[in-house]
């Protein structure tokens, strides 16, 4: 079963398998390392409970929950 | 002279190698995207001078942002001799990633392996020999802040630009590859440069090139037909991005040697971690977040340090009467370090007058027009400007070591949501507070924003957020109210008209997303840089460059139009000069425009003299410090129209000595609220006017530089619709109130305003669940 990304708790570690979306937003979301293969951790919230924040590929990146929907992986649950 | 280009992703330190190549000052930060703009420096260390561009950090070459398109267009078009291409050594898939569209292009690239200090403190090791073979490229370790092999990356670079390079290509999907292949050819049939990175970038289906070789598209096209893929289909742009980090971490994992954390650093980390927990935390976040803005602009501008004034109220201070009670002690406070750097100046700069004044009055003989134009012409203006020098820059070390930190990305973070209710992104927020310091910067900075709408109602909301030379205004003005109606909280309305412009911004911006620049809010998508401590060198660079352009300004652009104004304000049209500044060429001019301020309180209403009110609220379209300088300037005609009757020369003397003596302009405005009649009403509205009107010259040339064509002159009209109407309500709403009840006259403005921002959103949410149910 995918999960996308908005639906992660915090601390929750999942594999990318499909990324949505088009256009310029999709590019921008591979050229930050968001791309199938990828490992990502939910590390927190924003105060208002958006936008996110996780860490992938050995750094740290923001993105909205609205972005997030976009991005569906494999849970590997929370840690 | 060779070119080399400095290219990388944002944050990865090329700033801080390019001020160490070229010695320039360049400003750095620890905001992803604070270069915005090439800069370019001279390197002088080898046989030949090397130019050294500077292009502003990206991800990848693909077009997201403007700044991002830069350095695309430069390294193809211009063709730099070299490019190094800086990688962060503690981040390397990431940055690796630009690398593999960088080597697409024909041109002779060097890696420079940055902050290998940092790699190194941490224990890891790198093995470059690894890279370069794999990358078939040369790498060299470096690390730019503290200026280690510089010299050797500089040799590599300078081989390496003498002979040519060929693209390659890390893609290895067999059939890609193959169309990749045919793509390049038809590039090299129409003589195309850099046939590789423009066959791959249209195979990509790049925003650019599929406009600029629509003719080869349907060759992708009639690929794409037959093309599937077990796990991506036909989606060709997730292929090649995955090729690339596939490419990156098969080969690159090795190249790294992690060293497994010990107990006790494992610890240095959590305590990273327990910063940022704290600084984001869900509840406290926000609240932290104010305090932090509020004790920034405290320490600045606050007369009564930490409210400590109360403590002293029944004691006399021990240095009641010597000159260190007016630098450290204002009635009733503890002055803030902005405030006592403020008096320092003020109180040299008063005395260098009074010097120049008596020496030429010795010298010349009393009333000499040399004396007039050197004193009130000149000194007085520059001086007026010169003293508010410490708090503008004591302003911008605050900003400077928040951005330095890595703070303010993440007040970006936690502001996101609430600036996505105006229709517009956390990253808008960094231009907009750094309006606060001045609105040029400011308005450059709005490149990193996606969006061209979201730029746009950006950069005109930006002049709204009181820059520092608006505060000279705000002070002068303030301090005459306090001083002619005895209004004892000038605190109270210095941070309401702060409130006025931040509302004003916040009317504007949601009026203009749902009219003309229509859209929801751009993506959101941006790097959290690590924490750090600031960097002294790079604050006080960021200081000294701001303290040189300011200095360099008053001295340019202010002095002239203050001698300009000098001139008007002595001579009549038949160029002789006039004893009555009525009678001068200013004044004339003055009165012509003088009515169109009258619905905003400070036109025909006041007395014959209420001219200069008009000609200030004028001069403040150069630059706003002319504002101030200009009520110093002129407060020698409301002292004649107040003294018409008197025949005491000695009377005038003295008032008009007290006018200059005071670079605050304090003095000047009270002179002049009594000369001309105007009301309190009438003077708030004079200062929200200012706030809200056109910029001053740089802010414009900056703004249309940076906007869209065509829509420079409705940015114009903008400001000019908002000055007027915001102020004429300003007027309008505060008249209801007779001056005795000033106190609460202005907490109900904002409150009013506050309600009025509130109901609109009402009214949006109102409309979006009546969507919904229906």
């Amino acid at each position: 079963m995918l999960k996308r990304l908005d639906e992660f708790q915090i601390g929750e570690t999942g594999l990318i398998k499909k990324v949505e979306g088009e256009g310029r937003l999709r590019r921008r979301l591979f050229d930050m390392g968001v791309t199938p293969g990828a490992t990502v951790y939910l590390r927190k919230k924003a105060p208002l409970g958006d936008p996110l924040e996780v860490t992938i590929r050995g750094y740290e990146l923001t993105l909205r929950k609205s972005e997030a929907s976009l991005v569906y992986l494999d849970s590997k649950g929370v840690n | 002279m060779k070119r080399f280009a400095l290219a990388g992703n944002p944050n990865c330190g090329k700033t801080t190698l390019f001020n160490n190549l070229t010695g320039s000052t360049a400003h750095v930060g620890n905001w992803p995207g604070v270069t915005v703009e090439k800069k370019d420096g001279v390197y002088k260390k080898l046989n030949e001078p090397i130019s050294i561009i500077d292009l502003p950090g990206i991800y990848s070459l693909s077009p997201y942002t403007s700044e991002e398109v830069i350095s695309r267009n430069y390294i193809l078009d211009e063709k730099p001799d070299c490019v190094i291409n800086i990688v962060d050594a503690t981040n390397l898939e990431r940055n690796l990633y630009l690398t593999s569209q960088l080597l697409e292009i024909d041109v002779p690239v060097v890696i420079a392996i940055n902050m290998m200090d940092v790699l190194e403190k941490a224990g890891d090791k790198l093995d470059e020999k690894l890279l370069s073979d794999k990358l078939g490229v040369p790498v060299v370790k470096i690390s730019a802040l503290e200026e280690s092999n510089l010299e050797d990356l500089m040799k590599v670079a300078f081989k390496a630009s003498q002979s040519k390079r060929d693209g390659i290509s890390i893609i290895y999907h067999k059939d890609l590859n193959h169309l990749i292949g045919d793509v390049k050819i038809a590039f090299k049939g129409k003589n195309v440069e850099n046939p590789l990175f423009h066959a791959i970038k249209l195979v990509e289906n790049d925003e650019i090139e599929t406009k600029m070789h629509e003719d080869l598209l349907p060759m992708v096209e009639e690929f794409k037909k037959t093309f599937n893929d077990e796990t991506f289909g036909d989606d060709i742009e997730a292929i090649i991005a995955d090729e690339r980090y596939q490419y990156i971490s098969n080969n690159f994992a090795k190249a790294i040697t992690k060293h497994t954390p010990k107990e006790n650093e494992k610890e240095n980390e959590n305590k990273s971690d327990r910063i940022d927990k704290v600084l984001t935390h869900k509840v406290f976040g926000l609240i932290i977040f104010a305090a932090i803005l509020f004790l920034v602009f405290h320490f600045t501008f606050s007369e009564n340090l930490f409210f400590l004034g109360g403590l002293f109220e029944d004691v006399t201070p021990c240095f009641e009467g010597s000159i260190y009670e007016g630098l450290f002690y204002t009635d009733g406070g503890i002055n803030s370090p902005g405030v006592i750097l403020f008096n320092f100046f003020d109180m040299s700069f008063g005395g260098i007058i009074e010097a120049v004044q008596g020496g030429l009055n010795a010298g010349l003989g009393e009333g000499h027009w040399l004396t007039g134009f050197l004193c009130d012409g000149v000194l007085s203006g520059l001086f007026a400007i010169l003293g508010f020098l410490p708090q503008i820059l004591l302003l911008f070390l605050f900003f400077s070591i928040m951005e330095d930190t890595g703070y303010m990305a993440r007040v970006a973070f936690i502001l996101d949501r609430i600036f996505r209710k105006f229709g517009l992104s956390g990253r808008a927020f960094i231009p907009m507070i750094m309006g606060f310091g001045c609105s040029v910067p400011a308005m450059v900075n709005t490149r990193t924003l996606a969006d061209e709408n979201e730029k746009i109602s950006t950069i005109r909301v930006i002049p709204f957020f009181s820059c520092g030379a608006k505060l000279p205004i705000l002070v002068a003005i303030a301090g005459g109210i306090a001083e002619q109606w005895n209004f004892s909280h000038v605190d109270l309305i210095t941070y309401s008209m702060y409130v006025v412009g931040i509302a004003v911004a916040i009317a504007s911006v949601l009026i203009l997303r749902h009219t003309t620049l229509k859209g929801d809010a751009a993506p959101f998508i941006m790097e959290l840089p690590q924490y750090h401590w600031p960097q002294f060198k790079s604050l006080m660079i960021h200081l000294w460059d701001k303290a040189k352009h300011f200095v360099k300004k008053a001295f340019t652009i202010i002095l002239a139009s203050q001698i300009i104004i000098w001139f008007l304000r002595s001579f009549g049209w038949n160029w002789h000069m006039v004893n009555s500044m009525q009678d001068s060429i200013l004044g004339s001019i003055g009165m012509l425009i003088q009515p169109i301020f009258t619905p905003l309180g400070f036109g025909s209403q006041l007395t014959s003299i209420g001219w200069v009110f008009a000609v200030a609220a004028i001069t403040g379209l150069i630059a706003k410090e002319d504002v101030i300088a200009t009520f110093i300037a002129l407060g020698a005609a409301a002292v004649a129209y107040l003294t018409s009757d008197a025949v005491d020369p000695e009377i005038i003397k003295a008032m008009e000595d007290a006018i200059e003596a005071d670079e605050e302009g304090v003095t000047a405005v009270v002179t002049m609220i009594q000369a001309t009649g105007i009301t309190w009403q009438g003077c708030i509205s004079f200062i929200a006017f200012n706030m809200l009107t056109i910029p001053c010259f740089a802010a414009c040339a900056t703004a249309k530089a940076e906007l869209k064509e065509g829509t420079f002159k409705w940015t114009l009209l903008f400001w000019i619709v908002a000055s007027f109407v915001g102020s004429a309500f300003v007027y309008c709403f505060l008249s209801m109130f007779s001056s005795e009840s000033l106190a609460w006259a202005i907490p109900v403005t904002v409150v009013l305003i506050g309600l009025g921002v509130g109901s609109i959103f009402f009214i949006k949410y109102w409309n979006k669940r009546k969507l919904k149910v229906a």
